[in-house]
């Protein structure tokens, strides 16, 4: 073996490589579009965040948006239910945690971590019961002045936390805001 | 696999040998990516490849689109709409898909061209000849279903057309076309029925694809000499051939970059070049767009569909024998699909004892009309109907029928072919020996 | 020997077909749009011109059904801010889908919301008018003229609205309007633009001529919004392509000189 052969053999080797990891390359930049086009599309995305008017919604009033395919309860809350809500005790409590999507996720379940505001008018929730995902009767519905889901009998009280019935977990909070004074943004 | 002798895969370790005993797959894949290939093969041999690509590109990019496209006649324009706005690269998959089946129709031409020159059908490949005819009918049927789901003006009409042939067969048409349809006018049950047989389809023709290939793995590729591969001993067979890979892999890798390139540059910076505006307007069956045009790829047959016409004295003879039944517009159903037999049975219709066209010089000239033929009638069915056009397109349709049942049977008998090479080595050896002969052809 | 016989092809065909066969000729002004070429980008702010162009006057009787308002504020259209995009939306009823409306109630529309569709149902939609429209054919069905110049929808577009010749007739009940740029000569739509329809806030020009232009950019991007990320995906693939076609190229070759080099050794 000569010296020039070995050069050859080594200059050949290389291309040979330098032909495979470009085609490597190539092939992968070419499966990437053929894998992320099953990800959400535009028009899918753009609902994942919505608003929500909220200026014609009176105390002691609920409606009922969809929002990434499920709804969602937006609750002006009354004062009764304010006052309600806030005479619990955390130790009377099924589920002591607040389930709120905007605070930590060991955050207790006080009304006030419950609530869109600090003054407790607006309560935002999941319309989706924790047990198998029925959607609860609401407007004061059920033994603790909240929901009541039909399915399995599971109460609500005026701050979305169960109480009695086989839902483990309190009614969740999904990411929400003030967009401004009239609106509110999910997601 | 092949009749050409050469080594076989032999097991080696124990679980190659445990394997092979009960699924000699493994041998499968290695005889046919290292089946001897002759060496002398040129750049015109590389359009398989391409057309293997194809399929499987066509195949992907449309499982990918039926994730997003509803068929139904109130939602298919506007599911389309939603791939092009939407869908994260959907605009990109769509048109590679939409121009997937240009190119694929461009390969499949010179694949058939090729076969036609180089006398590629003769025997023994008959076989693999008529699968690949059937492969062709199979893609057109293919891409005429494709074509009708985006559900525009063109869609909906070509529909119309295209299975309006159909109702041109005596007595049967009628109920034929409505079975076709799933009623009396192309609508959402056509739409539904096409869209499942346009996914089906293509499975059946990549079944087609591999028979095809078995075929000519048993017979062994042709080459532009149509000399045989010296079969008598291994040694002899290796002065010929090279294993299928990597020689040829990599040739063929190369040719396929390349034309991918100019694919890319087609999708990226001109992608509704090849397309009609027309449909994307979305299909109204109570508005006829002014001027119907097939894809270009089915242009040379709409041509031949259209040529015959009443006033033609083959349609009127053929109309006199069979008292009225064969009327113009059958004759011309008969003429289109009869293009397409004529081609099937080139095989027993060429009688030369010289396979490649090469050594024909008589054939080339017929052959080179042929090609010119083939153009002219693309040319000829895109225009709008005219007298003129109705001579060109007569013209151009009775050559191409007198090419396969006249010229090539007569060729044979009347033609001296040049003297060809005693082996495929001394083709190789003499094209490359002389330094300044350009590499393939 | 086949790259011969197509070029033969070619030139007979060209020679044998000459003046054959003349086809209708419409008048297309080729205009030298920004978003042309491999490399053409739309101007963001002339297709806000464009977009209040429509908004103005086009929208009274055609629709956009099939674009979405959310993407006026995409990148590579008009890019409107979120809050424009919220307020453009509003202007728009559209059938309201929340529960326990009654058919035919109305909510303003919403970003993801599509424009509405034609005011007038003998006015056509115009989300793809650009793509369903060619402005430039031939010579003699060849497509030379679309390969060189491009399809021509958006010229077509500007065409019509420059085309306008005063002329008018009646027909069955309906006004048409001379247009030297539509096929027949004759178009029901009345002249839509005659200059200084609106007030650009920037101060832009708004002649005839320089609000078509906007319009039938704004119509180029309704057709086509993903237009520059499909020519820069184009361009990527075609660069990859090079590369990896240049290296196949050199490997094919180091791979075939020994076999190449002894058929030469041995025909010696």
């Amino acid at each position: 073996m000569s010296h020039v052969e070995d050069h050859d053999s080594v200059r050949r080797d290389f291309l040979y490589y330098a032909t495979a990891g470009v085609g490597a390359v190539a092939t992968g930049a070419a499966v990437w579009p053929l894998i992320n086009q099953m990800n959400p599309s535009a028009d899918v995305q753009a609902l994942s965040s919505i608003l929500v008017p909220i200026d014609a919604i009176e105390v002691g009033e609920q409606i009922t948006v969809k929002w990434r395919g499920k709804p969602v309860f937006i609750r002006r809350r009354d004062q009764d239910d304010i006052d309600l809500a806030r005479s619990v005790k955390l130790e009377e409590l099924v589920d002591p945690i607040a389930r709120n999507a905007n605070l930590p996720p060991d955050a207790p379940a006080t009304d006030e971590n419950r609530t869109l505001d600090e003054n407790g008018e607006w309560l935002v929730e999941m319309g989706v019961c924790t047990h198998l995902g029925c959607v609860p009767l609401g407007n004061k519905a059920g033994d603790f002045g909240g929901w009541f889901c039909p399915c399995h009998g599971s109460h609500y009280d005026s701050a979305g936390r169960i109480r009695k019935g086989p839902a483990p977990r309190n009614l969740d909070v999904p990411i929400a805001k003030f967009f401004d004074e009239q609106t509110i943004q999910l997601g | 696999m092949s009749g050409i002798p050469h080594d076989h895969y032999e097991p080696k370790t124990r679980f190659e040998k445990w394997l092979h005993q009960r699924l000699p797959i493994v041998g499968l894949i290695y005889d046919t990516i290292m089946i001897p290939t002759p060496k002398n093969l040129n750049w015109m041999w590389i359009w398989g490849i391409v057309l293997a690509f194809c399929l499987v590109l066509q195949i992907v990019t449309g499982i990918i689109l039926a994730m997003h496209y509803t068929p139904h006649v109130d939602l298919a324009f506007a599911s389309v709409e939603h791939i092009m706005r939407d869908v994260n690269a959907g605009h990109m998959l769509r048109y590679i898909h939409a121009n997937g089946a240009s190119l694929f129709f461009l390969a499949v031409y010179i694949h058939i061209f090729r076969g036609l020159y180089y006398g590629s059908y003769k025997s023994p490949r008959e076989v693999t000849w008529i699968i690949g005819m059937l492969i062709y009918l199979a893609m057109m049927a293919t891409a005429f279903m494709g074509y009708v789901l985006p559900w525009g003006q063109m869609s909906f009409w070509g529909a119309t057309v295209i299975t309006g042939l159909f109702g041109a067969i005596p007595f049967i048409g009628e109920s034929l076309q409505t079975w076709l349809l799933g009623g009396p006018a192309v609508d959402n049950a056509t739409l539904n029925r096409f869209f499942s047989l346009h996914y089906l389809l293509p499975f059946i023709i990549a079944a087609l694809v591999a028979v095809h290939i078995w075929a000519f793995h048993t017979t062994g590729n042709s080459n532009p000499t149509g000399v045989e591969v010296r079969r008598g001993s291994k040694e002899e067979a290796e002065k010929d051939t090279l294993p299928f890979w990597p020689y040829f892999v990599i040739k063929d890798l190369f040719a396929l970059a390349v034309v991918l390139l100019l694919f890319f540059a087609v999708v990226g910076f001109m992608p509704n070049f090849l397309g009609e505006p027309d449909n994307y307007i979305e299909a109204n069956p109570l508005m006829t767009p002014a001027h119907i045009v097939p894809e270009w790829y089915f242009l040379p047959f709409y041509a031949i569909l259209r040529a015959f016409t009443a006033d033609v004295w083959v349609v009127q003879i053929a109309s006199f024998l069979t008292g009225g039944i064969v009327d113009a517009k059958f004759f011309g159903v008969i003429a289109m699909f009869g293009a397409i037999i004529v081609m099937a049975l080139v095989p027993w219709l060429d009688t030369s004892s010289v396979r490649s066209g090469r050594y024909r010089p008589m054939f080339k000239w017929w052959f080179a009309f042929l090609v010119v033929d083939f153009i002219v009638l693309m040319w000829a069915g895109s225009q709008k109907p005219s007298d003129v056009m109705g001579w060109i397109s007569l013209i151009a349709a009775a050559y191409w029928f007198a090419y396969f049942l006249v010229v090539l049977p007569l060729l044979g008998l009347i033609e001296k072919p040049l003297p060809t090479p005693k082996t495929i080595e001394e083709d190789f050896n003499a094209h490359y020996g002389d330094a300044h002969n350009a590499p393939a052809e | 020997m086949i790259r011969k016989l197509t070029v033969t092809a070619l030139t007979t065909l060209a020679l044998a077909t000459g003046g054959a066969l003349a086809s209708e000729e419409i008048h297309t002004e080729d205009v030298a749009f920004s978003f042309e070429g491999p490399f053409g980008k739309y101007d963001r702010l002339q297709l806000q011109r464009g977009l209040q162009v429509y908004t103005e006057v086009c929208a009274a009787c055609h629709g956009l059904k099939y674009v979405p308002i959310r993407t006026i504020g995409d990148p590579g259209g008009p890019e409107l801010p979120a809050d424009q995009v919220r307020a453009y939306a509003k202007q728009f009823e559209v059938p309201d889908d929340s529960d326990g409306a009654e058919p035919g109630d109305t909510r303003p529309a919403k970003p993801s919301d599509h424009f509405p569709p034609s005011a007038d149902p003998k006015a056509p939609d115009l989300s793809l008018m650009a793509k369903a429209r060619k402005g430039f054919e031939g010579p003699k069905g060849t497509g030379l003229n679309q390969l060189l110049r491009g399809i021509g929808g958006p010229e077509h577009i500007f065409s019509i609205m420059e085309g306008f010749t005063g002329e008018e007739k009646e027909e069955a009940g309906t006004t048409f309007y001379e247009n030297t740029a539509f096929p027949g000569g004759w178009i029901a739509m009345p002249p839509p633009l005659s200059g200084e329809d609106v007030e650009f806030a920037d101060g832009s020009p708004n002649d005839l001529r320089s609000e078509a232009e906007d319009v039938a950019a704004f119509l180029m991007w309704t057709a086509e919004p993903k237009m520059m990320a499909r020519k820069r995906s184009g361009f990527v693939a075609v660069i990859m392509l090079a590369i990896l076609a240049s290296l196949l190229y050199l490997t094919n070759k180091t791979l075939w000189a020994p076999i190449k080099h002894k058929a030469k050794s041995e025909d010696e």
